[in-house]
This record gives structure tokens, sequence and C-alpha cells, in this order.
């Protein structure tokens, strides 16, 4: 919205903490941990994309009615993705 | 169409009369009519379709079409009258035409982008159709896998590009009244102002947004497997049929809420009408969309649970059915509430409304019975879920498009239709389709499964009185399209609100000009706000 | 008709339907959320087919992805980042009004674009060369072909859905700088070059996803 101007370095700033948590989820991945490989992977891409989605889509500075359509599409995946796990993960245990 | 001297008003209609008008308009009216004329034709092709079934199955043995070809009938009627007649039918033609009347907007919010859903429907359709000329598909209209992916030797590729590429003109539908909806609202007319019609198309529009995709990226995960012979639902390598299931389902359960959504809200607006009182229960209606809407997508594995899926998933799903009873009952017990000491009107449209809700109650305590895991597996894939979904779709859906489709045809078009022919193909219509629908719920308990052309010999009697309704079902649909066009010319003139009915649409001429209000419009009260001097001793 | 009481200053902006400017972009920009979020369901079906696959072969995912390129892809999503960090700074040049440097880096964003498009090409040319593509050329040396071919498929088909948007999206940019140059926009109303911006970091997100789950599945050796 034209409300409000995030100022440049604010945009630089941002770019920097995506590309160190590029770099580390990079590095985290070459280290074993088991299970916790793709949480933290998985943690890493969330945080970029909440950063990505809050200041480069100037998520943070808009109405409420653009908070509520983001989160429906992610809510809708959530819905997905959980129902049809429950399928999955419950289907080879007899 | 005719300019009589007493229409002497620029409209929509009379504003440009060639080719190219009419191919290249944005306005939402015009792109309405446009979607009509061209869901009518194909709910012919779909009806053709039916007619083959219902006269196959008058013997058991099945003589007028081989199995294969009776394949190739029930799946292409249900792909025509699924994604080209019913997803379509209410939101792209009346929806098209009211929602920015009832809110007293001049369009939608992207006209343009409106013109060009129609293109989309009109390019999907072509590639579905010449799928049906080329010979045809055989796979049902769910495509399951690996029968659509692999084994079918029909023409699935053309079919599903046709439903993936006509999946977004649904969607620039929904998202346009997404848009226009909060938007585009006239001065005054805030959210629980809206009449409940603009609430139905708000919930209608969340699914087809948010479900669509799922759909078209899941057909076109089918056919790359079919053209590449491999993919990820192929068993043969490992791949999971029963995902396609899941995604399949989860557009297509809550697309049932995208055909019977609109006809709730069409409902709503004509028993108030018609009975000249305040809708009962207003939030709770407004509210119970939106749930609609929600839970919608919370029920799919209803469909699957004897497809393989775990059973613990499939009585998560079978509890989880049953929440969408809650919203649909609270909208049916407010719509009897309403006309609790109303001044109650035959007209029509309420006809059509009555019928809507009679048959949508049994759909829907059909669909509970279906939905309860134990008693599913008994009567699944059985006409018993023909039967059900029929009552939903038809006996629901294309009721409540009837009813608007009587109930604002003097507004589109600005000409009365003959009363009593359409109250008496109205009831035509309720005659035929339950008499063509109900023996099939009996068929089904029978146990006589959906999809083989041939049955035991006992099963006849109520396949020949079916086949019996389809055919007064089909005079109650022909009916009303000849006295439609013969009221284009001959019908009386609709004057600006023949039904005293609230709303803006009224307010405005019939057909509305071109930018619907020749001044926009200002909100001063509640929807449904019909003076009740008759409540006022009681 | 209502559309003469439009103001004349904004009028060669506002389109008949809407009432002014405000409510022009607003739609504008929430049409935009809407349809982003139909694309996040779009990427979500291909990614719920990945974790239903990947959680029932785990093993059979880890062995086939050894043979991504890791680092190809972690240069290319550090492409696509700077690529989002220049399109911000193209809306941000808009809010300013500096025509000039909307262009300037609209076009590097394209630039960016096209670069990841060619490693991308190049990383599907390895696997052409490899016979990994699935229906095509497919010869898988390590254990389970057939779930190993799951994955495969899966790869080609997110990655190239996720690059068909990146060349609309590249088309979209296009058009922007064209009206850009043509004077079309002004400081107070560039809508145009903002939605198309929430469409290129969208990209930018999905990206964001595709690059750890099915790279970085098992590098640690």
């Amino acid at each position: 919205m034209t409300g409000h101007t995030i100022s440049r370095n604010r945009y630089f700033l941002i770019f920097a903490a995506l590309i160190v948590l590029l770099v580390l989820t990079i590095s985290m991945a070459y280290v074993d941990l088991g299970p916790f490989n793709i949480i933290i992977a998985l943690t890493i891409a969330i945080i970029k994309a909440v950063l990505v989605i809050l200041y480069f889509m100037h998520v943070r500075y808009s109405s409420r009615v653009t908070w509520v359509f983001v989160s429906a599409g992610f809510f809708w995946l959530l819905i997905m993705f959980t129902l049809t796990m429950s399928d999955i993960v419950t289907r080879f245990s007899f | 169409m005719s300019t009589s001297g007493s229409e002497n008003h620029t409209n929509y209609l009379n504003d440009g009369y060639g080719v190219k008008s009419w191919l290249l308009t944005t306005d939402h009216k015009r792109i309405a009519i446009l979607y009509m004329i061209s869901i009518t034709l194909f709910f012919m092709i779909g009806g053709f379709f039916a007619l083959v079934i219902r006269l196959t199955l008058l013997s058991p043995n099945g003589t007028l079409v081989s199995a294969d070809t009776y394949n190739k009938m029930f799946t292409m009627h249900g792909v025509t009258m699924i994604f080209f007649f019913l997803i379509p039918s209410i939101p792209a033609v009346l929806g098209n035409f009211l929602v920015p009347m009832m809110i007293g907007a001049r369009d939608l919010a992207f006209p343009k982008l409106n013109l060009l859903s129609w293109y989309i429907y009109v390019l999907g359709g072509i590639f579905t159709l010449s799928a049906m000329v080329l010979g045809g598909v055989d796979t049902g209209w769910t495509f399951y896998t690996p029968l659509s992916s692999g084994y079918s030797h029909t023409n699935v590729v053309p079919t599903v590009i046709g439903v993936f590429i006509v999946g977004f003109s649904s969607i620039l539908t929904g998202l346009n009244f997404i848009v226009t909806i909060h938007k585009m609202r006239a001065p005054g007319l805030t959210w629980f102002r809206l009449p409940l019609f603009i609430w139905a198309h708000y919930a209608t529009s969340v699914i087809q947004v948010l479900g669509t995709p799922v759909i078209a990226v899941t057909l076109a995960l089918v056919g790359f497997e079919r053209i590449t012979g491999v993919g990820i639902f192929d068993p043969n390598i490992g791949g999971d049929p029963i995902l396609f299931q899941h995604l399949f389902w989860f557009y297509s359960h809550p697309a049932v809420y995208i055909m019977v959504l609109p006809s709730m809200g069409i409902v709503s607006e004509v028993v108030t009408c018609f009975s000249q009182r305040k809708l009962f229960g207003y939030r709770q209606m407004a509210f119970a969309s939106m749930a609609i809407a929600v839970f919608g997508f919370l029920v799919w594995g209803h469909h699957m649970f004897v497809s393989g899926q775990s059973v613990y998933a499939g009585m998560a799903f079978s509890a989880l059915s049953f929440l969408v009873a809650i919203p649909s009952a609270v909208k049916v017990f407010n719509w009897t509430a309403t006309l609790y000491k109303g001044t109650i009107r035959f007209n029509t449209p309420m006809l059509y409304a009555f019928g809507f809700i009679g048959l949508f109650t049994i759909g829907g305590l059909t669909g509970i019975v279906l939905a309860t895991l134990p008693v599913d597996v008994h009567v699944h894939d059985t006409y018993f879920v023909i039967a059900h979904f029929h009552y939903i779709m038809v006996g629901g859906a294309v009721m409540g498009y009837m009813a608007g489709l009587h109930f604002w045809w003097p507004k589109i078009t600005g000409k009365l239709y003959p009363e009593g022919l359409a109250k008496f193909s109205a009831l035509t219509l309720f005659v035929g389709f339950n008499l063509t629908f109900f023996p099939q719920f009996i068929l089904g308990y029978l146990g006589m499964p959906r999809r083989y052309h041939i049955y035991p010999p006992e099963f006849q009697v109520l396949n020949v009185l079916s086949t019996a309704g389809a055919s007064i079902l089909g005079l109650g649909y022909i009916i009303p399209f000849f006295y439609f066009m013969w009221s284009l010319r001959k019908g009386k003139v609709a004057g600006n609100n023949p039904w005293n009915a609230k709303g803006l649409e009224w307010l405005t001429p019939s057909p509305p000009p071109t930018f619907n209000f020749d001044k926009t419009p200002v909100v001063t009260e509640e929807a449904y706000a019909y003076p009740e001097e008759d409540l006022a001793g009681g | 008709m209502d559309n003469e009481q439009l103001t004349h200053e904004t009028r060669s902006f506002v389109a008949h339907q809407f009432d002014d400017l405000e409510q022009q972009k607003e739609a504008g920009t929430l049409g935009m959320w809407a349809f982003l979020a139909t694309e996040i369901l779009f990427f979500g079906g291909m990614f719920m087919a990945y974790f239903v696959y990947r959680f029932s072969y785990p093993q059979v995912f880890a062995a086939a992805s050894q043979y991504m390129d890791v680092a190809l892809g972690g240069v290319n999503t550090g492409v696509l980042l700077v690529s989002s960090l220049t399109m911000a700074l193209a809306v941000h040049a808009a809010q300013e009004g500096k025509r000039k440097q909307i262009i300037l880096f609209l076009i590097i964003t394209m630039v960016f674009g096209t670069v990841f498009l060619v490693i991308k090409g190049v990383e599907y040319h390895h696997k052409f060369v490899e016979h990994l593509v699935p229906g095509f050329d497919f010869h898988y040396e390590g254990a389970e072909p057939g779930k190993s071919e799951i994955y495969f498929i899966l790869y080609f088909i997110m990655t190239g859905f996720h690059a068909l948007h990146l060349i609309i999206g590249i088309g979209v940019l296009t058009v922007i700088a064209v009206m850009t140059a043509r004077g079309r926009f002004t400081k107070e109303y560039y809508t145009p070059v903002e939605i198309s911006g929430l469409y290129w970091h969208f990209i930018d997100i999905v990206w964001i996803f595709l690059y750890p789950l099915l790279y970085l599945i098992h590098v640690h050796k």
C-alpha cells in the first residue's frame, strides 16, 4: 500500500538475513541430525518465506484483509497436508 | 432483441447490437448472458447423455448401447454436467449479473478478466467437446487412476486439458467476486446489510479460489502420466493411486458446495420476497454459508471409505462429515421459520424454492447416512449414492438455479413469462425429479451398483419408473426454455420491481442501464426490510 | 452516467467501474493476493505429493537426491534472492516516482531471472546426459529405480512449473517496464508495478522451499 514506505536500507538488511539463512540451511544439511535435518530445513525455509512476505511483499504494513488472505492460503494448505497425512501415516501400520 | 415503445430507456441490451458488441463486451450483464447461452448448450449435451443412460436402463440386459459406449455416456454426462454446467451455472450467470447490482456497483472489479474467464470457459469447452467428438472418454467423471492414467484407451488427455482449462475460468470468476464484494460496495452497505445471495457467492468464491487450483494440478499430473507413461500415481513404480483420490476430492467435495451454496443464496432471496418477511436469523445464515465453505474442505475422505484409505482416517473423516450438517440444518430451519406468519405468495420462484428446501433436505439427510462409515460400506458405489447426489445437485442446485432464473428473468430481460405455464412446469419438474431419483434410493439400498449397463431383472420395475420420471423431468426443462424465448418478444413488460422485492437490483429499471444505476445508491437499511404489520398483534 | 462525477485529474488512471483511484489500487492489490492464494494451493498439490512419497520412501529419496547439484541449486537460490531484492527496490523506486530507477531495477530483476533459468537449463542438461529423465530416458543405477523415478518426476514437475512461472514473471515485468517507459505510472499510481512484484516474490518463496526439499535431503554422507 502507499501508506508506508520501507527505507532502502531495510531491504538490504532483509536481503542479508536471507543470504545468511541460505548459507545456514546449506551448512546444516551437511551435519547429520537424523530426523531433525528436515525439521531444521523447513524451519529455516519458513523463516525465509516469512521475511519475504512481511518485508519484500509489505504485508507487515498492509491491511487486515491482506493478512486474512495470506493466512487463508496457508491455512488451506495445512488442511490438505494434515488430513491427507492422517491417512498416509496410519495406513501401513496394521 | 426487440425494443417496444414502452422500454425506450437505454439499457445494456440495446447499447450496441453487433456481434462484436457482445463478444468484446466487458459489461458483466452481457457476459452473464454469454455464460447463460453456453451453459444451456452444455446442459443440453449433458441431458442427451442422461437420456441415453436412462433409455439403456429400461431393459435389464442393456440392449440400446454396448457396455463400452455406456461407460462413455455416464462419464461424459458427469463431466459435462459438473464442470461445464453446474459449477458455472449460478455464479457465472446469475452471480455475474447480480453481484454488482446487489451491492450498487457499476461492474465487477475486473471486467476484462470477467470476459477472459468466459473465453477460457469456451476454450475448455472446445477441448472437452472435441474429446467427445473424437470418441469420448470412459473413466467416470472422477478420472480415477490408474484407469485414467494408464489403462483407458479413450480420449482422457483432451478431456482433462478441457477440465484443467475451465478450472481457471472458475478461479477468475471467484477472484473477481471476492474483490468486488470487498471493495465495491455502495455507501452504507456494510457486511451485515448484504443480501444473503452475496454472502453465498462470497463463500462460493472462497472455495473456487482455494480449491480449484488443486484439481487443476492433479489433472495436469494425470495428463503428464498418460503422455509420458510414468507418473507419480503409477503403482508400477511405487506410486499411490489413492493420493490421486485425496487430491481430487480435496476440490471435488467442496465443489458440491460451489453448486449448492449459490442456490441457498437464491432461496433466501426468494423466500423473504414471497413471504414479505425479514429473514429469520440473518447473521446465522451468513455465518452458516461461510461455515459450509470451510467445513466442506474437512470431509473429502468420506468418498474414499472403501478405497484402501486407512480406517483411522476414515473414522476421522466420517466424524468430521457430520459437521456440515449443522450449518445446512440451520439454513433449512431459518427458511421455514421465515415463512412462519408470512404473507406467502405462491409464485413460480417460490414453488422452486419450496422444491429446493424439500429436496435439499432429503439429499442432505441421505448424505448423513452415506457419511456414516459402516453404512457407506454397504451402499458405496450403488444407486443410493447416485440418488443422494442428484437430490443435492439437481434437486438442490438446479432447482435453485430455476428459482433464480424465474425470479430475476423480469430484471434481466424486462419481460414477464406466463405465470400459469411456469407454475405448471415447476410442478412437472418436481414430480419428474422425484419419480426419477426416488426409486434409485431403493435400487441402491437393494444393491444395484452404479456404472453398470446391465442389472438383474428384479430391478426392472424401479428402473422403468425412473426412466419414466426422467421423461417428465425433461419436459419440465423444455417448457421453460420455450416460454422464456416466447417472453422475449411477447412477454408483458415487467417494470422495475414486479415482485415487490427488496434489494438494490430492483431499484433500477428492467433491463438495467449499462452502468446499472444512474446514481450510486446509498443504503440505509438492513437486507430484507419488508414491512411486517401482521406480526404486531402476534 | 456516474462516470462524469469522477474528478478530472485522476480520470485517465481510473477505470469506469471504480469510484476513485484508492478503490482501484486496493482492488488490484487484493486481486493479486487472492490469485496468490490460488497459486499457493496449486503448488500445494505438488508439495502434498512430495511429502507423501518422502514419508513413504525416505531412503529412496535420500539416495536419489544425491544426483542433485547442491552448488548450482544454492547459487540459483542466491540468484533468485537477489532478483527479489531488486524487485523490491523497483517498487521502492516506483513509490518515489523515479521512472528511470524503476526500469533499471526491473531489467536487473529480469536478468537475474534469466540467469536462474540458464542455470536450471544446465542442471536439466546434466540429468539428460545422466539418463535421469523419467518417461523419456531413465536408467537409474541405484536401488529401487521405480521409486527413485517418482523422485525425479516430482523434481522435474515441481521445478518445471516453477520455471514456467518464472518465464511468465519475466513476461509480466517486460510489460510493466514498457508501461513505465511510456509514463503510465506516477508516484500516486503504481499498483501494477507493486502487484507484479508480489507475483515475483511468490515465485521466490516457492523456490525457497523447493531447494532444501529437493537438493538438501541427504548431503551429509
